[in-house]
């Protein structure tokens, strides 16, 4: 059976799942209906001297019927006072003693203002610290968040300052809107911090109004630039994830909570295979309700007992080694498309996608009706494709006798089927990515005839014969 | 796209509906067929594009392709949007286009499109033909047809209503360098049963509230508001599409009871399965493999006298002896079918027919006069609205060719 149970960098909680410091993390009151829905942890929204917010706050993108893709914010950090924060903070920690309370804190750039701070937050409970170094919007403009998070030099600093004075560990929140996410992340383990949390929100104008020219989200005809995040950003956070916990330089890797995107138990074990510790959840749980934690817990839980792992470092970091840089990758390694016949239903957006966004090697030259065994080639690739480009509507004249309604084994006319010709096709994934019916493409290994060889081992090869 | 007729660019435009772009999206369906807005009503589309739809393959409903294409062209006509002209030079060439239907319409306007001067003869006051008078109203209303002849209007289509005769011919013969026929079928068949004659038909009967009356008459006759209401009796006879819209028609115009006869079974229909299921569900009965046989007047209306028959071996039907039974009615409706225009096309010299069908050559409609042309049902024998627009289209692309000289793709 599967073990929740979690110690990341020494916070002790009933599992992985914390709720990310922001909206849903606003008061007591909701921390504690979070934690009664299942999350292990919460990092408090952060905690600062009291901000003015605007209206409105949010946009989203949606995407093909489906709301919320990405999610945008211009919220600043908690506009409730200091004290009230850090009163709720230990009545929720008197109430509910073994779950995670993370206070996130971001103060003016004085050491001992951070040093007050810190003193106050772990006076009232909190189980750890998040350094909010990440903030992209309103608080960078007077010096703190990204600003902070931007510049390893001052992120540096702060966390040193904020070590001095703790006696919880302290989690340093990474911004992704950074050229290089490993500088930051350095600088905070030269630091000494505990750990790291990333990715924080990334810079985003999510759209305009084609009526009034205002982008979203409209504050009295103006807007300004938000911070991104939800699935649209879950392929970042976990490229800059990956870069981070595969980094090396200024001493290893320190415990990672995974941040970008998290919306399931599947997104939570990729975040856990890239060497997370936890993952901390926001949009999913503004999108739906605490209650997408059951789904965290038992579907992670089905996982694990299925794989067989038993708690969440079983199996932690398992992908790391298989990310590499792309020259140590095999260059003799030859996948092909293979339609199966009796799924497709002949949309023809594989062939189309091939030729227009691939490598011309889908065609539409079967004949038509039944066909036993082999197939028959009735015109030549290329004409056959450039006769299907259609540019002018104009009436064709249909063939008199009636379209076959004896399909054989197939769901739609063989004609209507595509093929493959393996010998031009270089393994692209991008039909197999397009077809809308699953595994009706999928790509299969062709021995290469060659050894195995990297990039780099060709080019080193060259190297030596021409030395 | 290719089980449509006039192939409709389906993916083209929805995917413009779905990025908000509804009049690229209606632009893009007149391009194909000009009367995109009536198709999009009046279409089998169940035996059309979206019988064809590739959901089907994986075992799902078909993509709303009639619907998606009603939303696109209502909002853009609802939104003061018009056919779009496209820039070419005025040629001097005319044509002239006989009846005013779906495919004399779309051959005109492809012809105006290529700047030929075009103008459609109708001797009805209304254009439009069996779109404005012949569709039941509950598929496509006369001012939505109407509205879709104002839109080829605007592309410089002029429209005379005038009765084609021999002389009528002779002068279009002069003055016009070619001639599409788009005249239609004639009228319907009349019901051949011991005692019709003697009774009321048409305009008589239907101010009496009992008799005859055609399918297409009486559809006619409400479309165009005449006639509102019908007598509570109502009897059908023949089971088309045609015979359908009538029965259905006559439910919604108030009569309590609509009887289809149909002297065959049910899986020898000729309407379409929807519309079968349709008719069932506006409360029309059914009456199988039932042949009248004589129809006379009754103190309260009409005593339709049918007998049972069966098949024989060879396909013929053989009454049942002793199986005679009534049906009363007030009104009955033959919903037989259409002779051809024999009368009118016989005027036309050189143009052949066969089985009551003008000859054509398929990809120009070209007739075996070659100053000639024709399209829609007095080519197909009778077939949808969207074959006609077909037809028209090809037609006017095949009278484009033979009056600049050049040859037409074969497609």
């Amino acid at each position: 059976m599967a073990n929740l149970t979690t110690n990341f960098a020494g916070i002790r909680c009933p599992n992985p799942f914390w709720l990310a410091s922001a909206p849903p993390t606003n008061c007591g009151e909701q921390v504690m209906r979070a934690f009664d829905a299942g999350w292990g942890g919460a990092v408090w929204k952060t905690i600062g001297e009291p901000i003015t917010n605007v209206s409105s706050r949010y946009s989203s993108v949606d995407w093909a019927g489906q709301r919320m893709m990405g999610l945008n914010n211009i919220e600043l950090i908690s506009d409730r006072p200091i004290e009230v924060n850090l009163r709720e903070i230990a009545e929720v920690k008197r109430r509910y003693p073994k779950h995670a309370v993370i206070a996130s804190l971001m103060v003016e750039s004085k050491r001992e203002t951070w040093h007050e701070m810190v003193k106050r937050a772990e006076g009232a409970g909190a189980d750890g610290l998040e350094l909010n170094f990440g903030c992209p919007h309103g608080m960078s403009e007077r010096g703190m968040g990204s600003a902070v998070g931007q510049v390893p030099e001052y992120a540096q600093m702060i966390t040193e300052w904020v070590k001095e004075a703790a006696r919880t560990p302290v989690l340093v929140k990474l911004t992704p809107n950074i050229t290089d996410i490993r500088v930051v992340a350095r600088a905070a383990k030269r630091a000494g911090a505990d750990g790291l949390s990333a990715i924080n929100t990334i810079n985003s104008i999510t759209g305009i109004d084609l009526d009034t020219f205002t982008p979203r989200p409209n504050v009295d005809g103006k807007s300004s630039h938000g911070g991104y995040c939800g699935p649209a950003v879950k392929p970042i956070a976990l490229n800059m994830i990956q870069q981070v916990n595969a980094d090396h330089v200024d001493g290893p890797p320190i415990p990672m909570s995974g941040i970008g995107g998290v919306g399931n138990w599947r997104d939570a074990a990729e975040f856990f295979l890239m060497g997370c510790g936890t993952v901390q959840v926001c949009t999913a749980a503004m999108h739906f309700g605490y209650r997408i934690v059951e789904d965290l817990i038992d579907g992670l839980s089905e996982w694990m007992d299925a794989k067989g792992f038993v708690t969440v470092d079983d199996f932690r970091g398992l992908s790391l080694p298989k990310v590499t840089e792309w020259k140590r990758l095999n260059l003799n390694y030859k996948i092909v498309a293979q339609i199966d016949e009796s799924l497709c239903i002949g949309c023809q957006l594989c062939h189309i996608a091939c030729w227009d966004g691939a490598h011309q090697c889908i065609h539409m030259d079967r004949v038509t009706g039944p066909v036993d065994g082999h197939v028959e080639v009735h015109a030549r690739p290329r004409e056959a494709g450039r006769e299907r480009i259609v540019v002018t509507p104009i009436p064709k004249l249909d063939s008199l006798d009636p379209p076959p309604t004896h399909l054989g084994p197939f769901a739609t006319s063989l004609e209507r089927i595509p093929r493959v010709d393996e010998t031009e096709c270089v393994g692209c994934n991008l039909c197999s990515l397009v077809c809308p019916v699953d595994q009706c493409i999928t790509m299969v290994e062709r021995p290469s005839g060659s050894a195995p060889e990297t990039w780099a081992e060709r080019t080193s090869a060259i190297v030596e014969r021409a030395g | 796209m290719g089980a449509c007729p006039t192939h409709i660019d389906v993916p083209r435009f929805i995917k413009k509906i779905v990025s908000g772009n509804v009049a690229g999206s209606a632009k893009s369906i007149l391009e194909a067929n000009v009367l995109g807005a009536s198709c999009s009503r009046v279409c089998p589309v169940e035996v059309l594009c979206e019988g064809s739809c590739v959901m089907h393959g994986r075992g799902e409903n078909a993509i709303e392709i009639g619907r998606l294409q009603r939303f696109a062209m209502e909002t853009f006509y609802e939104a003061g949007g018009t056919v779009p002209l496209r820039s070419r030079p005025e040629r001097k060439e005319r044509v002239a286009c006989i009846g005013a239907g779906p495919s004399s319409l779309a051959c005109a306007a492809e012809l105006r499109q290529q700047g030929f001067q075009v103008t459609i003869f109708d001797k009805r006051a209304l254009p439009g033909g069996l779109n404005t008078y012949g569709v039941a109203e509950y598929k496509l209303r006369p001012p939505d047809s109407l509205r879709e002849v104002e839109m080829i209007r605007g592309l410089g289509v002029r429209f005379e209503t005038r009765d084609v005769d021999a002389a009528e011919l002779a002068r279009m013969e002069r003055e016009f360098d070619a001639i599409f026929l788009g005249v239609g079928l004639g009228a319907m068949h009349r019901l051949a049963v011991a005692g019709a004659e003697a009774i009321g038909h048409g305009a008589a009967a239907i101010r009496a509230e009992v008799g005859i009356i055609d399918a297409l008459e009486f559809i006619a006759r409400y479309k165009t508001g005449e006639r509102l209401s019908v007598a509570p009796r109502v009897a059908v006879i023949g089971a088309g599409n045609t015979a359908i819209d009538a029965a259905c028609a006559a439910k919604r115009l108030g009569a309590e009871s609509v009887t289809i006869v149909y002297r065959r079974q049910r899986e020898n229909i000729s309407a379409f399965d929807f519309e079968y299921e349709h008719a069932l569900k506006e409360g029309v009965e059914f009456l199988w493999s039932s042949l009248p046989m004589r129809i006379s007047e009754s103190e309260d209306g009409i005593l339709l006298e049918c007998v049972a028959v069966e098949q024989d071996g060879t396909g013929g039907l053989e009454p049942i002896p002793g199986s005679e039974f009534a049906v009363e009615c007030d009104v009955v409706i033959p919903a037989i079918g259409q002779s051809p225009l024999v009368e009118l096309l016989s005027l036309v010299h050189g143009v052949a027919m066969e089985r009551g069908r003008v000859v054509i050559d398929r990809a120009t409609g070209q007739t075996t006069n070659p100053k000639y042309f024709a399209g829609g049902d007095c080519v197909n024998g009778g077939r949808e609205v969207v074959d006609a627009v077909a037809d028209g289209k090809r037609a006017a692309l095949g009278i484009a060719a033979a009056l600049t000289g050049q040859e037409v793709g074969r497609g």
